[in-house]
């Protein structure tokens, strides 16, 4: 894209982030799922892989689709700040991905999490990723965090046992629609972190490697009878 | 007594059918078994229905379940009734409709059994669950069934040898078998090493109630499943497409309610008793058994269900899990289905799902790699409460 000055104009300001290191996690079924940042030439991958489920209602797959779509978009067009994408290939399928923002030192700004490869656990250890990724390595105090589904609901707001601060609307507003805010702290995050959040590093290179190129899924047991 | 036969059977996809209506999910098993008895057209000549159902009062703000099934699929004025009796509901329903055949007050009764539990967070699904313990000294003391899942598990660990590894190794087992399974709710394998040896095996597989970890506990899961039921002795049984699978034998057996008023929590009885008149009615021992459906809600109690049914000694039963024993081709395979581990638990469904199971096997229709080799009798226990109200069946392929 040629940066001339009115693109300059519309793209925010953005910090420098820090890169988040690849990890791996053997899955219950003895898969690998490598965890690592997306880069913004994945973008095609992406979004192919999100697109099919913007029409499955089930399990709210269709509006974290629809927004995940418009974030990865927003990204790689450089109209969201701060912005990472973080993806969990199994020999370089995409099995999930997460969007999430750093707003600034103290600030982290969750944005989504979704699931394609279903039953292991991949989004519960995706979303432990991006948290991992706020506050140990990016040093933010919190992260702002809503849920647009009840199983995210489950997932996050019980299971971490998130502080609720919706009743500080609109003090504490998440940048998703002003749906009720909850709140993973620095402290809270220490408390849960040995029990969700785990992956070896560093990723010996043959492993990593199998997710070097991203491939789409060719089905999804959300969508049965779907072939790519 | 009439011989009772199962000519029937029907099962829905065990997993999330939260979006749909239990009346239709129960009718939806109830039409595969008629059809799969070619009996769908004469729905009405059957003489009863039994509605298995735990908890859809408090899951689904639903009641009556019964006559709501009985009215989707056009069948009145059939008679039909629901039958409760927490997790076991499922076979406490078959053995009343084997009572009813059996005594000759009906010919062909229609037995189905479901629950949807996932309208509800996981949380409150426990928490309703739990409504079967006793209220004052259980309940009102926050203990849950995982609790007690918990506390069995680790009773039984000291007393044993049991380790953590065993229940995985069962895990492993049951999804071996589960994702064979189409029914199956969990359709994945796990490895020894990612739930149990690996070195992110403590977050993969987390502490649900220590020492159980997710890979020893069952999904909450909705589903139905249905058996039709005919006497064997009427003309009316020559009207069904399939040959039947004869009941055996069928009893039940209740222990005190709360399990502090056990002498030993570790010995279940009302598993041993209900297996033993079973046993009796059918004239046959442990021995003669080809294969079982054990209701694994949590990984100990396959293994202890199948010490109290007389499989193996006292103590002994993850030894033979550890050398294969229990597996599709070990001497004594366990959970055919995937059990309640992999193949998921809709409390009310269960019991009747597992002789789905029972008469799948006996008739060889399993799926491949996992159909027992020319299994002759077939046993499922289906345990209620924390073991205080269990149903044992036993299935003949004659």
């Amino acid at each position: 894209m040629a940066l001339d000055d009115m693109e300059k104009k519309l793209r925010p300001p953005e910090i420098e982030l820090k890169p988040y290191p690849p990890k791996m996690i053997k899955l219950a079924s003895g898969e690998i799922m490598v965890v690592r940042e997306a880069r913004r030439e994945e973008v095609g991958a992406l979004l192919g892989t999100v697109y099919p489920l913007i029409g499955v209602p089930s399990d709210y797959y269709d509006i974290v689709a629809v927004r995940m779509y418009s974030e990865i978009l927003g990204w790689y067009r450089y109209r969201v700040a701060n912005e990472f994408v973080l993806v969990g290939a199994i020999n370089g399928v995409i099995a999930g991905i997460v969007t999430s923002r750093h707003v600034h030192a103290g600030l982290g700004m969750s944005l989504h999490t979704m699931t394609i490869k279903r039953g292991l656990r991949v989004g519960a250890q995706l979303f432990a990723a991006k948290m991992e990724h706020h506050i140990d390595i990016l040093g933010e105090d919190e992260v702002w965090i809503v849920a647009e589904s009840p199983n995210g609901f489950k997932r996050w707001m019980i299971e971490y046992q998130l502080e609720d601060r919706s009743a500080q609307f609109p003090e504490t507003r998440h940048e998703l629609g002003g749906v009720p805010t909850f709140v993973l702290t620095k402290k809270l995050w220490n408390a849960v972190r040995d029990v969700k959040c785990t992956g070896t590093r560093p990723v010996p290179a043959d492993i990593l490697k199998t997710a070097d190129k991203l491939i789409m899924p060719t089905d999804y047991p959300q969508l049965p009878g779907f072939k790519r | 007594m009439a011989r009772v036969g199962i000519v029937g059977i029907g099962h829905t996809r065990f997993g999330n059918s939260s979006e749909y209506d239990l009346a239709d999910v129960l009718a939806y098993a109830a039409t595969d078994a008629l059809k799969d008895a070619g009996f769908l057209e004469h729905r009405k000549e059957i003489d009863q229905v039994l509605v298995a159902n735990m908890a859809s009062g408090l899951l689904c703000h639903q009641s009556a379940v019964a006559s709501a099934m009985v009215s989707r699929l056009d069948m009145e004025p059939v008679p039909a009734e629901l039958v409760e009796n927490g997790p076991a509901s499922g076979a406490s329903a078959v053995k009343l409709g084997y009572m009813a055949v059996a005594s000759g007050m009906a010919d062909v009764v229609l037995v189905v059994g479901g629950e949807i539990m996932r309208k509800v967070t996981g949380w409150l699904a426990t928490d309703v669950v739990s409504t079967m313990l006793d209220t004052e000294t259980e309940y009102n003391m926050g203990l849950t069934l995982p609790g007690f899942g918990g506390m069995f598990t680790r009773m039984y660990m000291e007393k044993y040898g049991l380790t953590e590894r065993d229940l995985a190794l069962l895990a492993v087992k049951n999804h071996d078998n589960g994702i064979k399974n189409k029914y199956a709710h969990i359709q994945a394998t796990c490895t020894i090493e990612a739930i149990a040896d690996g070195p992110e095996a403590d977050v993969v597989n987390n502490y649900i109630a220590e020492p159980l970890r997710m890979y020893s506990t069952c999904p909450v899961s909705d589903g139905a499943a249905a058996v039709l039921l005919v006497n064997m002795d009427s003309p009316k049984a020559k009207l069904f497409a399939k040959k039947p699978v004869r009941i055996a034998g069928v009893a039940s057996a209740t222990d005190t309610h709360c399990v502090h008023n056990r002498k030993d929590p570790l010995q279940l009885n009302a598993v041993r008793i209900a297996a033993e008149k079973a046993y009796q009615m059918s004239g046959l021992t442990p021995k003669d058994i080809s294969f079982a459906e054990l209701h694994d809600a949590f990984s100990i109690l396959e293994m202890a269900i199948s010490e109290e049914v007389g499989f193996f000694e006292r103590g002994k039963s993850y030894l033979a899990v550890r050398k294969g024993e229990t597996a599709i081709n070990g001497k004594m395979p366990i959970n055919t289905s995937g059990g309640l581990k992999s193949k998921g638990h809709p409390v009310g469904g269960t019991g009747v799902s597992q002789v789905v199971e029972l008469v799948r096997q006996l008739r060889g229709e399993a799926e491949e790699g996992r159909q027992v080799k020319d299994p002759k009798y077939g046993m499922s226990v289906n345990f209620g409460g924390f073991g205080n109200n269990v149903v044992a069946v036993i299935c003949a392929k004659d």
